[in-house]
């Protein structure tokens, strides 16, 4: 059975719809931004979605006051994607995925004022609050496996599909910038106060970003979009060394992509990487690549564009690339300059057509965990 | 300083939960990271946290930890540095 | 293929079952003395135990328990053997401590080493870590135990490359630990020899009551 990718939208900064995502990147806007981030009173480069932005567009929400920050873009990235596809989760052969690390973690701060009762800070209750808003028959699925959640999800659909249970799967995932997260990466000394530069010789960390991004997958080909690609295969790995620090030689990422594409020999004609713009993370993934003798390969990392943006990185990265492949386009890695790591890698530093007919995109988060997946057009 | 020492040993007991070690198991001249204890990079960003909670020292370029984390005399010698022991 | 279990731990109120017997430990109403208890009791000799947070504790305890004394190792490929896990409140209990840290702007010390255990699935990674397992990752959140959620995964997790999982629910929440946490193998010759039982809801709910 073939299952494919169709109907997507992103939010961010950059807009509520993958279009106006697409073509702000071509225009080489970023959405991260350096600036004082007033919990902390202390300066990171950041991205996140304007109250004023969010809330012009949920007036179109019902009883939009009784939604989180989060669970409002999701229902809009959500809304948008039934609307284009005329689907819809009253039908048992439609699910919804939803991918997050941190959900309404804000709800843990007293310090902030919301009519949000706190047991959504449970990720099921929000999701299923999600849900219920679709009026959906079926329970959500949640998936929380740091930053590999968005692209597990892809690969669950996938599968879940190919088993016979669903039809169609709306993959969501979404976070937000929030002091927790903050605080913790900068425990960790990993932020950067200017805007990241993935694979760069001068990286010094990431940028924390927020976004929601929708992805239908479905087996109906009367359902597909332009931009629409076969999910051939996917995988995820552990490291099996650390819970924070990547794995020196990139063991779980290299069996990620050699499982996933084991008996094709296809050509790969570009990987969305995952790279966060740490020193370490960035060169086990250079090096992963090359041991999978994927040199050549024009490789780019969207963080320079939207910061790390957690549970909803890989299905946004994911949206945006096949945006692209449907119009041939490779988007350049933004803060890219100079080559700053070990493995034979070729970077994307230009906005440029090409013909793209596979895609491979990479994750790897905390935990071990790597995963990645194959698109053919 | 011997004293600094042993209160240090204590302290990193404590903040790196190495419950099965006890103070007398560490020489103050061996190394932290490496063969000794076992550290790993969360337990050097740990000490950084200990040297602010317990003696209000802050340390702005983390590349600095290497010297001052080499063993307990080198953080015993640091603390003294500044003035905070 | 038919797929079953081959091995369990079941873990409640502080009390732990292994593959239907009960493992006696000194009486603890406290929770992380339940831990170094159980700790002691596997002889899990694994220093980096301590510094984890309840919820891989608990964790890593039901899967050595589950481990201990059976072939499951050395049958299975590090690479070919999945951990798939469920729980209800993510890593909330951990959450609390990190959001404890940083709501006081006087006395604000984030720690690394709580920050890290935010993430569900860290509990997957550190059972990786101890027994090797390279193979395929999943943390799915869920608000009950759901025997059917949790016998699909499994199902869409093996492949040609997955034979082997750990498998279960894993959940520590407001002081409270509930984990069930079973290896689930392929109904083949291999197993021939191991008390294996078979894979649907009416047996997972059996072992989760």
């Amino acid at each position: 059975m073939e299952v494919f990718t169709s109907y997507h939208n992103i939010i961010s900064p950059l807009g509520f719809t993958t279009k106006e995502n697409y073509s702000s990147v071509l225009a080489d806007k970023l959405c991260v931004k350096t600036c004082r981030y007033g919990k902390l009173n202390e300066q990171f480069c950041l991205s996140i979605i304007p109250d004023e932005q969010l809330n012009v567009a949920s007036r179109q929400i019902k009883d939009a006051l009784l939604y989180s920050k989060l669970e409002k873009l999701s229902i809009l990235s959500i809304q948008d994607v039934l609307d284009r596809s005329r689907l819809s989760f009253s039908d048992p052969k439609t699910l919804l995925i939803y991918s997050t690390t941190k959900g309404n973690i804000d709800l843990l701060d007293n310090s902030i004022k919301q009519n949000i009762p706190k047991e959504r800070a449970y990720l099921f209750s929000m999701a299923n609050t999600i849900a219920n808003y679709f009026k959906a028959v079926n329970r959500p699925l949640v998936i929380s496996n740091a930053c590999i959640s968005g692209l597990i999800a892809i690969v669950t659909a996938q599968r879940l599909i190919k088993a016979g249970q669903y039809e169609n799967i709306l993959v969501c995932g979404g976070d937000l910038v929030t002091e927790f997260t903050v605080s913790g990466f900068k425990s960790f000394n990993a932020l950067s106060q200017n805007p990241c530069k993935p694979f760069d010789s001068r990286r010094d960390g990431i940028n924390l970003g927020e976004a929601v991004a929708t992805l239908l997958i479905t087996k109906n080909k009367n359902k597909l979009e332009r931009s629409a690609m076969q999910i051939v295969n996917g995988a995820s790995a552990n490291d099996a060394n650390h819970i924070s620090g990547p794995s020196r030689t990139g063991d779980g990422l290299f069996q990620s992509i050699t499982q996933t594409l084991k008996n094709n020999k296809i050509k790969i004609d570009t990987i969305s990487a995952h790279g966060t713009a740490t020193p370490y993370n960035d060169e086990m993934e250079s090096v992963a690549f090359e041991r999978a003798g994927l040199i050549n390969i024009p490789v780019n990392s969207l963080k320079g564009y939207y910061g790390h943006t957690l549970g909803a990185a890989g299905v946004l990265e994911t949206v945006l690339t096949l945006e692209a492949a449907s119009e041939n386009q490779l988007i350049k890695s933004a803060g890219f300059s100079e080559m700053g790591v070990s493995g034979k890698i070729e970077m994307i530093t230009e906005h440029k057509k090409a013909n793209i007919n596979t895609i491979l995109k990479t994750v790897s988060g905390f935990g071990g965990c790597n995963a990645a997946a194959l698109f053919v057009k | 300083m011997d004293a600094l020492i042993e209160k240090l040993k204590g302290q990193i007991i404590e903040q790196l939960n190495l419950a099965e070690i006890k103070p007398a198991d560490i020489n103050p001249d061996a190394p932290l990271f490496g063969d000794g204890l076992g550290l790993d990079s969360i337990d050097a960003l740990e000490l950084i946290v200990l040297l602010e909670k317990y003696y209000q020292i802050k340390i702005k370029n983390p590349a600095d930890g290497k010297m001052i984390f080499e063993s307990v005399r080198t953080m015993a010698a640091f603390i003294q540095s500044q003035g905070k022991a | 293929m038919e797929l079953v279990i081959t091995s369990y731990c079941r873990i409640k109120n502080n009390r732990i079952v292994v593959n239907g017997l009960e493992v006696i430990l000194p009486k603890q109403d406290i929770p992380s003395y339940f831990f170094a208890d159980a700790y002691k009791h596997f002889e899990m000799n694994y220093p980096k135990f301590h510094k984890m947070d309840n919820l891989s504790k608990l964790g890593l305890i039901a899967t050595d328990a589950a481990i201990k004394g059976n072939d499951f190792l050395q049958r299975n490929k590090p690479e070919a053997t999945a951990v798939v896990m469920v729980n209800k409140a993510s890593s909330l209990d951990t959450d609390r401590i990190h959001q404890q840290s940083i709501n006081d702007k006087n006395n604000y010390l984030p720690s690394p080493a709580t920050f890290v255990y935010t993430l569900p699935n860290i509990v997957i990674g550190e059972i990786a870590i101890k027994h090797k397992l390279t193979g395929e990752n999943l943390f799915l959140v869920c608000n009950e135990f759901d025997a059917q959620l949790l016998i699909d995964q499994a199902q869409i997790t093996f492949s040609q490359e997955t034979r082997a999982a750990i498998c279960g629910w894993v959940d520590y929440d407001n002081g409270n630990a509930d984990a069930l946490i079973y290896l689930v193998e392929i109904a083949d010759d291999s197993i021939k020899n191991t008390n294996f039982i078979p894979l649907n809801a009416t047996t997972l709910n059996q072992l989760y009551k």
